[in-house]
């Protein structure tokens, strides 16, 4: 065969390759999620981050705004650290605060963060004080029955 | 008697063990002269078409199917727990992580493995090679060289092939033909399959299993004795040890990769 | 006139088998000259020694002064090059068409033009009586004619040292005759000098020089064909009048008849 029209094969088997991988990548990957922007990082510290993952999103009013970064533990304080790799065109106020929340009733955990009213924004590096830890199964199942035996003793009275 | 067993599985042991020491030689040996074959572009673009566009049917339609039928299964799994809205989820991952590479490097091993095994071994038992290395030219850097190289080009990319087509199967049967939400379908994908940790490396697992199958394939090949049967033997060889080496490969890079 | 080729004192064995063993030959500059034997006397091996392809146990093959198993790779490839090798069935190049087989040595180890290169295949293909055969592949072609397409691919580069191995085995009378032609004339025109190993009495005796017979590995008999054909040794009476029976015995050795079929010792 042909020196060039093998080359036209070639040529056009690579291409229907680096489509696919373009397909791959932006229709059913999330590369057209995942931001090139900059980000900035900042920490929260947590009681218990239940079954929180890296690369969970962080969202504020139902909108992803962010992604965990690393999380890591503290010795000192036996909690928690958690850093959040926020996106660089969305700033929040320095008093705003974490919350560990779950997608569905048993989905994934992610982080979500309520603006507070600081006129202030958040630096790169600086720390949220104001965190709630993830609701653990068990010690809501525990609240539950506690507090139906308390109704129970109450309607025993 | 069982001296005389032990002596033997002893022996055939120890020959295992050698010719994966021989195999790990010539494989090294191969990647020495390959600096040499890369100064002849045109016989690996020559390679790349017959590796690579004459396994492209066979690719697209296995692929094709292969995301119909997860489709299919993949409905009725979730359908129980009301999570069919995932079903575009489960499809790409369980193609570009496994299926994608996988399935892809156990046909090749099949369609252009078989062929390069029997290609390499007849050309040696026609004397070929031979001819060649009278004309001071390495048979290795002109024959073997460019075919292995097309092979590792070739696998990611009709692995790659396979995935996407199969998503597309997927999405015939799932949302065309089951009636699932197209915009569930695509934004429950697009969420949770990640650039870096799926579609890479999966593409990674594909370039290692070409390695592996197209070196297979050129060494059987090679070694072949220039007799029909033994030709055949070392084609039906190719293909089993290739996949084996896929699965073996598969489970370690999978331990690795998607290790969380 | 000096020897381009000497083979001295070697020995060849694989493992345990010996092939070849004391060996003694001379192939002087610009002569054809034959080495025969019976199937299994290591004439091919021979070929494959002064090639390189196979290293002895003792003694050498020394090409143009230098030995060929004390070369590197480089030196081996270099030496190479001024050889040209003549396989038993061709061994063409069956993915290429003939005008490509014959461009290879050229292509791969010369940088000329193509044009030039389209010229010198022509003339070699001329050479041979093919070259209006040179757009057909290696499959459309008779196993005669595949056979001097693979001379002309030989001599491509003008070789010192051309080597034949078996290249009238499987040729109708007339091809081999005009094999036999084409290799005695090559070897005049380019002056190069031709080891040609075949069985084949009658050809050979027509164009070579000198002879060597080989028997179990052996120089049995050596001289000029006229020498040979009234040569009273044995072995060269029985191959030169291709006898059935005489030192070559016809049985494959083992148990005789009588014992075979039970008649041994029966008083």
């Amino acid at each position: 065969m042909h020196r060039k029209t093998i080359d036209v094969w070639v040529g056009l088997f690579v291409l229907l390759g680096l489509a696919a991988l373009l397909f791959l990548a932006l229709k059913a990957g999330n590369m057209s999620t995942l931001s090139l922007n900059k980000t900035y990082a900042i920490t929260g510290k947590f009681d218990n981050i239940g079954g929180l993952k890296p690369q969970a999103p962080v969202k504020s009013a139902g909108v992803v705004v962010g992604r965990v970064g690393d999380i890591t533990f503290d010795n000192k304080t036996f909690q928690a650290v958690v850093t959040l790799d926020m996106d660089a065109s969305h700033q929040f106020p320095k008093d705003s605060s974490l919350k560990i929340l779950t997608a569905g009733l048993l989905g994934e955990q992610y982080i979500g963060i309520v603006p507070g009213g600081d006129t202030v924004n958040l630096a790169a590096g600086g720390r949220i004080n104001s965190t709630q830890s993830a609701a653990v199964l068990e010690d809501l199942i525990n609240q539950f029955i506690y507090s139906k035996a308390a109704d129970g003793k109450d309607t025993a009275k | 008697m069982i001296a005389g067993l032990l002596a033997r599985i002893g022996c055939y042991v120890r020959e295992s063990i050698e010719s994966v020491g021989y195999a790990t030689r010539s494989f090294f040996g191969l990647l020495a002269v390959s600096p040499g074959a890369m100064k002849r572009p045109a016989l690996i673009s020559e390679q790349i078409h017959f590796i690579g566009n004459y396994s492209l049917v066979i690719i697209t339609v296995s692929g094709l199917f292969v995301g119909m039928v997860l489709g299919l299964q993949g409905y009725i799994t979730l359908t129980p727990y009301g999570a069919e809205q995932k079903l575009g989820q489960v499809v790409a991952l369980a193609l570009v992580r496994e299926l994608g590479p996988v399935v892809t490097a156990l046909l090749f091993a099949g369609r252009a493995g078989t062929s390069l095994t029997a290609q390499i071994g007849l050309m040696k038992a026609g004397e070929q090679l031979s001819a060649m290395e009278m004309m001071a030219i390495n048979p290795i850097q002109r024959v073997l060289a460019p075919r292995f190289w097309a092979g590792v080009v070739a696998m990611p990319v009709l692995a790659t092939i396979f995935s996407a087509v199969g998503i597309l199967g997927g999405y015939l049967v799932g949302v065309q033909l089951i009636g699932v939400d197209e915009g569930a379908f695509w934004s429950q994908m697009q969420a949770n399959v990640d650039v870096r940790a799926d579609v890479l490396n999966g593409v990674i697992k594909s370039l290692v299993f070409g390695i592996a199958v197209t070196f297979t394939a050129l060494f059987q090949g090679y070694h072949a004795e220039p007799t029909p049967e033994d030709v055949s033997r070392a084609t039906t060889r190719t293909v089993v040890i290739a996949s084996l080496m896929v699965w073996g490969l598969d489970f370690v890079m999978t331990a690795i990769m998607f290790n969380k | 006139m000096s020897n381009l080729v000497e083979i001295r004192d070697l020995q060849f064995a694989y493992g345990d088998r010996v092939i070849l063993s004391d060996l003694n030959m001379d192939f002087p500059r610009g002569k054809v000259v034959a080495v025969m034997g019976g199937s299994g006397s290591g004439k091919t091996t021979v070929l494959r020694l002064v090639g390189g392809q196979i290293v002895p146990q003792k003694g050498g093959v020394s090409v143009g002064g230098e030995v060929v198993h004390q070369l590197d790779t480089d030196g081996l490839y270099r030496l190479r090059r001024k050889m040209g090798m003549l396989f038993q069935f061709g061994a063409l190049f069956t993915d290429l068409t003939v005008f490509e087989n014959v461009a290879f040595p050229l292509r791969e180890h010369t940088d000329l033009p193509e044009e030039l290169i389209r010229d010198l295949v022509l003339l070699k293909l001329n050479a041979v009586g093919l070259r209006n055969a040179h757009k057909l592949k290696p499959s459309e072609i008779s196993g005669g004619m595949a056979r001097r397409v693979a001379v002309a691919r030989a001599i491509a580069l003008d070789p010192e040292l051309i080597m034949y191995d078996e290249p009238f085995a499987g040729l109708d009378p007339i091809s081999m005759g005009v094999t036999a032609n084409l290799i005695r004339k090559l070897n005049d025109a380019l002056g190069s000098t031709s080891i040609l190993v075949s069985h084949d009495v009658q050809e050979c005796f027509a164009i070579a020089d000198y002879v060597y017979f080989l028997s179990h590995g052996k120089v049995v008999a050596r001289g000029t064909p006229a020498e040979m054909r009234v040569s009273t040794d044995p072995y060269v009476k029985q191959f030169v009048n291709a006898a059935a029976d005489g030192p070559v015995p016809f049985d494959y050795p083992g148990k005789s008849l009588d014992e075979d079929l039970g008649l041994g010792e029966r008083a």
